[in-house]
């Protein structure tokens, strides 16, 4: 998990060779509450960094999820919109949102680490 | 003052517990330039008995529906409200509750929204319908917003079956935004090519069923055409009794079905407030304006009702709601589904077949006149009719007025630039009209065509 | 204690009640029509209907006892004391009821010849008087439906100027961060986008934030007044001023002006145009959500563009102008017909029996009411800002720190009181709010009883019993629903044989 990169608005992504794949961190779906809803971005869409690409809703609260890097969508993540409370149980893991051929891997180094982005919620409270 | 508790001497107490002078020191942060320190220069309260009289002398001023052979449709329609409805309606636990946001005390307005939905659905052959809007009007613009957004296409296709106001309200919304609206010319009878015009940046056809002349039709190519094209249709029931007749508008390939639902349950009132029904497949109802009851379960495991998707809503989604709509026309629902309830599939059958038989015997019976013609081919409860190339009809509603004869409405009411439409007067027929009503009528216009 | 249950499900009073379409009987009708005859087909277009519906067929004892039934699920200002703030949820005066069905108002089409609905022309035309006297504005469009629609019609016709006057590149609003979502909403609407302006900590919107945003792309000023902590923005006149400097106009959301009739015009505010909630001010009923009215009054700027129709005063009487006439530059219409007439019966009968004096003493018992429960209960809950509120007291949820209660447990134990809660979780600007709202028509004894509950709650609460908020409302017809499941699946219809 150390290998994780986090963005200021709570997504993650895990890069392996030249995908990435997405997701919203534990603390985000904490923040939400419930999920009962998820969009997940198409096959093949272009995203630049910040992009909006994904739709998560809790009963009470409907966010964007933003693209953390440039890319080309390889494909979202059908189990959670099937099931949308996987979010809940497993943000950081199999609930991913979607995964991305980076076109620009410079872009991680302006993303935080673990410790960074930890030390960004303390900031939060 | 009837309406205010508070006494001098409990406003005094108060203003001791709160550590305040007097009221006007409540009133500290409004700036001294702005503050009133007396009452406005208008008339002082009143009672019931006097406020009652201004209001019996404004209504006498009035001819109305009921003291006059009436035969006005054009969107609003009279009919017979049944008269346990208006009781039930003014249950204060309806009548005086707000918007259902505590579910657990508001039981009472989601069931009747859960069953309303249902019974909107039903109607109109569709998936699912919102909790109300405000109007038809209002509804069909929303509409075609929401046609735009589910195609991500601009251009909508506005036939000239549509009711003039639902025209030009649709034509407002889309104003400023990146939206195009495409208005067809009145179409009295029957004849437009919307086929045709469809295309591949079309959003969305809006076509009114009966049309605003009366004319009813198949609807079954046209959706063909949107939906081979990748546009929606979106139909628009202006006299929601027609649905107990005729094939539903979701049963002829409809995407959105709206309609203006004042004939069932609520008066005239003179045109407000009305009520926006709304209509759509299961697909879509993510993109859907307005509020939804939806139905779950308590913690002790019984059926219930709440507000849900509410993501879609202002309140949450705010400048990236589907709609900025917040109160809607909940007790106008309300009224529709008691009234819908009352009547049950066998009466809204039957007042839907009492409607077209009163419009047929007025035709049968306006033969009689002279240069007279009946517009539309097919119709449900209302029909254009021409007067002959030289008659005015806004003149001969002006006429028949002045004997006490409520006879429809001029098309250049609304047309007052379509020197073709001046002969053209539209006519509608409900339950509520008596065979001598239309003697009257017919006697009427043989007098001045 | 043991609570036993009963055979039917019913608890006294409390009694279940079917969906009608598990009631149905078929055979059974609720209205007596005369038979239609035999139709003639060839006037149907060949589009006749063949299925059935699935409506149930009820007889008028079903029907009357089915809804009787569910009203009685339900609370009302009719039933008892109802503080949702932002919402004004004051007493509905049934002579407004009375007077809003007289036949010669109530029976009227909107496309009568104009000679024979003067009356009702008069009635509209009365009430604008009122609205423009009351605000001191020259103009105002009735015929917006509601708040939101009347912020739309607002914002139309600011746009409308802007296009005229060769300035449609401002397209940006400004709105404070408490604004109710319906402002960004409405503002989207006309094309615009939505710049959030933040607050100082008193509640009250930052001038010199505000400011530092002007520039020539901006539209307007989208401002709540009294705000939505229910607080009058005491630098309004210099916000004004600086709009106005900026060649912006400045929208005055007027959910509020209940606080302030007859005690202040908003004319003198600078404000350009307003709607006004007839259902909350002018106390037409809410109704379960609807229907309500939102005329909008506007200044001389502005006053040309407003939409069509209105009434005029001409030759033959009053005129309802529906289309083109000179001078006047409507940006359109709004909506079918003439406004929501028969809410301006209701509020107009609710002006005229208060009168000048009556709405005056109105709005400052409400702002009287409102200080004195922040009054009584900021020693016991966290009042979020100091000095005196207008006409409700907003509290945020410090003094449920570490108690495990929230604010949703706690209004849920307001029910089992006998209370319909305040307004919850908004305005988002404090945490964890509750808005509370009394207004004018609730005696001193009502007040005291709900400050002696609330204050009971409160050291409930903070005595630890956490567990007894979480289970609340224990007394109602259904307990705490679940919100995630109604989303997750959402079942938005009955169909036949899928609910139980």
């Amino acid at each position: 998990m150390s290998d994780m990169r986090f963005t200021k608005d709570h997504e993650w992504i895990k890069v392996e060779g030249d995908t990435g794949t997405v997701g919203i961190s534990d603390y985000a779906q904490h923040a939400l509450g419930d999920v009962v809803f998820v969009e997940v971005p198409e096959p093949g869409r272009k995203l630049a960094k910040g992009d909006e690409a994904a739709v998560v809703e809790s009963v009470k609260a409907a966010s964007e999820v933003y693209s953390p890097v440039s890319g080309t969508v390889i494909k979202g993540n059908a189990a959670i919109v099937d099931q949308p409370g996987l979010v809940n149980e497993a943000a950081e893991g199999g609930a991913w949102f979607f995964t991305i051929k980076l076109s620009n891997a410079a872009e991680l180094s302006e993303l935080m680490d673990r410790a960074a982005y930890d030390a960004y919620l303390k900031t939060l409270e | 003052m009837r309406y205010l508790p508070l006494t001098d001497s409990d406003r005094r107490a108060m203003l001791a517990d709160i550590g305040a002078k007097d009221v006007d020191a409540l009133f500290k942060d409004v700036p001294a330039a702005a503050r009133l320190t007396e009452a406005l220069p208008l008339p002082r309260h009143q009672g019931e008995l006097e406020v009652e009289r201004a209001f019996t002398r404004m209504a006498g001023k009035n001819l109305s529906a009921g003291c006059a052979p009436f035969f006005i449709g054009a969107g609003v329609y009279r009919h017979h409200i049944p008269a346990a409805l208006d009781q039930l309606l003014m249950r204060g636990e309806f009548l005086t509750a707000y918007t259902p946001y505590q579910p657990e005390v508001s039981q009472g307005t989601l069931q009747v929204l859960f069953e309303f939905q249902t019974q909107v659905a039903m109607i109109t052959g569709m998936d699912v319908a919102n909790a109300s809007m405000y109007d038809g009007a209002t509804a069909c613009a929303e509409a075609a917003v929401m046609a735009c957004r589910v195609t991500k296409r601009n251009k909508v296709l506005l036939s000239g079956s549509l009711h003039p106001h639902y025209a030009e309200t649709t034509e407002t919304s889309l104003r400023y935004t990146e939206m195009e609206a495409e208005l067809l010319p009145p179409d009295p009878l029957g004849f437009e090519d919307l086929l045709g015009r469809v295309d591949s940046q079309t959003a969305c056809v809006i076509v009114q069923n009966p049309g605003f002349f009366g004319g009813v039709r198949d609807l079954r190519s046209l959706a063909a055409i949107c939906h081979e094209a990748g546009a929606l249709l979106v139909v628009l029931v202006a006299e929601p009794t027609s649905l107990g007749l005729f094939e539903s508008p979701g049963a002829m390939g409809a995407d959105i079905v709206v309609c203006e639902g004042q004939s069932l349950g609520m008066g005239m009132n003179f045109g407000g407030p009305g009520l926006g029904l709304f209509a759509t497949r299961d697909k879509f109802v993510r993109q859907m304006p307005g509020r939804l009851a939806g139905q779950t379960v308590d913690v002790d495991g019984k059926r219930g009702w709440v507000l849900t998707l509410s993501t879609r809503e202002q309140h949450i989604r705010r400048e990236k709601a589907t709609s900025n709509i917040c109160t809607n026309s909940g007790l106008c629902a309300l009224a529709f589904s008691i009234h819908l309830t009352l009547l049950g599939g066998t009466g809204f059958a039957k007042l839907a077949e009492l409607n077209h038989a009163k419009a047929v015997q007025l035709e049968q019976k306006l033969s009689k006149v002279k240069g007279l013609r009946v517009l539309p081919q097919s119709y449900y409860n209302e029909f254009a009719v021409h007067l002959g190339d030289e008659v005015k009809a806004a003149e001969v509603v002006d006429a028949l007025a002045d004997k006490g004869i409520l006879a429809g409405v001029a098309a250049s009411r609304f047309y007052p630039t379509w020197p073709e439409l001046a002969p053209v007067l539209i006519l509608a027929a409900t339950e509520t009209n008596t065979e001598d009503d239309m003697d009257r009528l017919v006697a009427a216009l043989k007098e001045v065509v | 204690m043991s609570e036993t249950n009963s055979i039917s499900g019913n608890k006294g009073l409390q009694i279940e009640e079917k969906l009608i379409f598990e009631l149905g009987n078929p055979g059974c009708i609720g209205v007596d029509l005369p038979e239609p005859g035999p139709v003639d087909l060839d006037r149907m277009g060949g589009v006749r209907k063949r299925e059935p519906f699935g409506l149930p067929d009820l007889s008028e004892p079903q029907v009357v006892r089915h809804y009787t039934r569910l009203s009685q699920k339900n609370y009302g200002i009719d039933t008892g004391f109802y503080p949702l703030g932002s919402c004004t949820m004051k007493h509905n005066p049934r002579l407004s009821e009375k007077v809003a069905r007289l036949p010669g108002l109530a029976d009227l089409h909107p496309f009568q010849p104009q000679k024979t609905v003067q009356g009702a022309l008069e009635v509209i035309d009365g009430l604008a008087h009122w609205l423009k006297e009351l605000t001191g504005m020259p103009a105002v469009a009735m015929s917006p439906a509601a708040g939101a629609h009347g912020e739309w019609c607002g914002l139309m016709a600011i746009r409308s100027a802007h296009e005229d006057k060769g300035e449609g590149h401002r397209r940006r609003v400004l709105v404070p961060e408490s604004a109710h979502g319906t402002n960004p909403a409405s503002a989207a609407m006309c094309g615009y986008t939505v710049d959030p302006i933040p607050a100082k900590d008193n509640g009250r919107v930052d001038l010199d934030a505000l400011k530092a945003k002007l520039g020539p792309d901006v539209a307007c000023l989208m401002l709540t007044n009294p705000n939505t902590c229910g607080l009058f923005e005491s630098e309004i006149i210099e916000i004004a001023k600086a709009i106005h400097g900026a060649g912006a106009y400045f929208y005055c959301d007027g959910a509020n002006f209940n606080a302030i009739v007859g005690r202040v015009k908003v004319a003198d505010l600078g404000i350009d145009c307003m709607h006004i909630n007839l259902h909350k001010t002018f106390s037409t009923p809410h109704g379960g959500g609807g229907p309500g009215a939102g005329p909008t009054v506007l200044s001389d700027a502005l006053a040309d563009y407003a939409p069509v129709p209105y009434v005029v005063h001409g030759k033959n009487g009053l005129e309802l102008v529906e289309g083109p006439r000179e001078g006047a530059k409507p940006f359109g219409r709004v909506k079918g017909y003439h406004g929501q007439f028969g809410v301006f019966v209701r509020a107009l009968a609710y002006i005229l029996s208060m009168g000048s004096d009556g709405l005056r003493q109105a709005s400052s018992d409400a702002v009287l009411n409102a200080n004195y429960l922040q009054a009584r209960l900021s020693d016991v809950l966290s009042a979020s800002f100091e000095g005196p509120c207008m006409h409700e007291a907003l509290f945020d949820d410090r003094f449920l720190k570490d108690s495990g209660v929230t604010t949703l447990d706690f209004a849920k134990a307001l029910i089992d009181e006998g209370y319909h809660p305040m307004t919850m979780y908004f305005p988002l600007v404090v945490h964890g709010a509750l808005l509370m709202e009394p207004t004018e028509t609730e005696s001193k004894d009502t007040l005291d009883q709900f400050i002696a509950v609330v204050r009971g709650l409160a050291a409930k609460a903070k005595a630890g019993a956490a567990e007894e908020f979480k289970s609340a409302p224990r007394n109602t017809p259904r307990r705490r629903l679940d919100e995630t499941l109604a989303a997750r699946t959402p079942v938005l219809r009955w169909k036949a044989g899928s609910n139980q």
